[in-house]
């Protein structure tokens, strides 16, 4: 795999290598659960919002999936950080600038043609990503990747179902799906920046670079595009950037008080 | 709503009938039904409805529109001249035990 360096690595351990306290890494493996579990919180506010109780579950099945992930990394980053955080630490009482997940995901849920055209790009993102990342040196990235493989395969599936069907249905459903797919293009390239702990993870064999997964992602994106007759828009001026150094968009800070609320209020409350 | 075009409500979505399949050797049973926009839809939408707790491994839906049922009123007519002829069940004969799905 061209874009892993694991086998030219002396000394990079085979299994995780990752020594208590390894911060930088610690912080590549939160960006990968950060955008799972706040997408899945937007996901989750079609739950009797979708156009159809079906799509409700469609939707909440995917957030579900998306949850899932970001429960099978948030423990292990506790055990690499040094803190020993579990996941409801991570999830629920981390504040704002701890959070490394990029701009298109805390966005506010937009119409259902918005939502589908960033599932389409944040899914065929993690198509590439998890299939890149099962041949990761680190057991526990390689594992948590082979599952979402699976996952977020029928993930795109279901988007690239949608945006045919709106991209290639009415004229309004047309001219709604494109003006989706242009508001949400300048919060894609985020996805791609190599930022520092992303490179350091590629130097320790267990991460992926994200500039390498651009072409594969946008050609999936693009032939999808194409067969529902829209057009991908060309980049924009402006982009969003700074999210995986903890620089959010405002909506951020609103689906962090939705989301930690009850938690925050009743701390160490189980059921 | 009455003069919407086809397809342009959510009202309008057809219904499909579902049929799973919960394992290698049964037949699909009925499970139930839902509203989606065609058929490939449909059979997504009966993954995510029905299959969800891994109740299958093989789904078929079928418009609901092309299913012929057979009416209540014809109940009568239909089903109860079966009723005496007891010599077309195979209760004169000894099931051997390690038969399943009987």
């Amino acid at each position: 795999m061209s874009t892993m360096r694991n086998e030219s690595l002396p000394g990079a351990a085979e299994n995780t290598g990752a020594a208590p306290g390894d911060k930088p890494y610690a912080g590549y493996l939160l960006g990968l659960a950060d955008d799972a579990m706040v997408y899945a919180q937007r996901l989750g506010e079609w739950m009797t919002n979708a156009p159809q109780i079906e799509e409700d579950m469609a939707l909440g099945n995917i957030a579900l999936d998306l949850l899932g992930q970001a429960r099978g990394l948030y423990p292990y980053i506790g055990s690499i950080d040094g803190s020993g955080r579990g996941e409801d630490d991570y999830a629920m009482q981390r504040d704002e600038r701890d959070w490394r997940n990029v701009h298109l995901v805390e966005q506010e849920r937009g119409d259902f043609a918005d939502e589908m055209a960033r599932l389409l790009w944040f899914s065929a993102y993690q198509v590439e990503l998890h299939t890149a990342l099962t041949g990761s040196g680190d057991d526990v990235v390689a594992g948590v990747a082979g599952k979402a493989l699976k996952e977020v395969r029928y993930h795109l599936d279901h988007a690239s179902l949608w945006v045919v069907r709106l991209g290639d249905g009415t004229e309004e459903s047309h001219r709604r799906m494109q003006a989706a797919l242009d508001r949400v293009l300048p919060y894609v390239a985020e996805l791609f920046d190599d930022d520092e702990a992303s490179v350091l993870a590629v130097d320790r064999g267990a991460g992926v670079l994200p500039s390498s997964l651009h072409d594969r992602v946008e050609g999936r994106v693009a032939a999808v595009v194409a067969q529902a007759t829209l057009t991908l828009p060309d980049g924009s001026r402006w982009r969003s950037r700074g999210g995986r150094s903890g620089i959010h968009s405002r909506p951020m800070g609103y689906l962090l008080a939705e989301m930690q609320h009850i938690a925050r209020s009743h701390p160490g409350a189980t059921w | 709503m009455t003069d919407a075009p086809e397809g342009a409500t959510e009202r309008s979505w057809p219904l499909w009938e579902v049929f799973v399949r919960g394992k290698r050797g049964l037949s699909h049973v009925h499970v139930g039904s839902l509203h989606a926009p065609d058929a490939e839809m449909a059979l997504r939408n009966a993954r995510d409805v029905y299959t969800r707790r891994q109740e299958g491994v093989s789904i078929w839906v079928v418009k609901a529109d092309d299913v012929t049922a057979s009416s209540p009123s014809e109940k009568d007519s239909f089903f109860d001249p079966a009723g005496d002829k007891i010599y077309r069940h195979p209760t004169f004969y000894d099931v051997p035990e390690d038969v399943e799905y009987l």
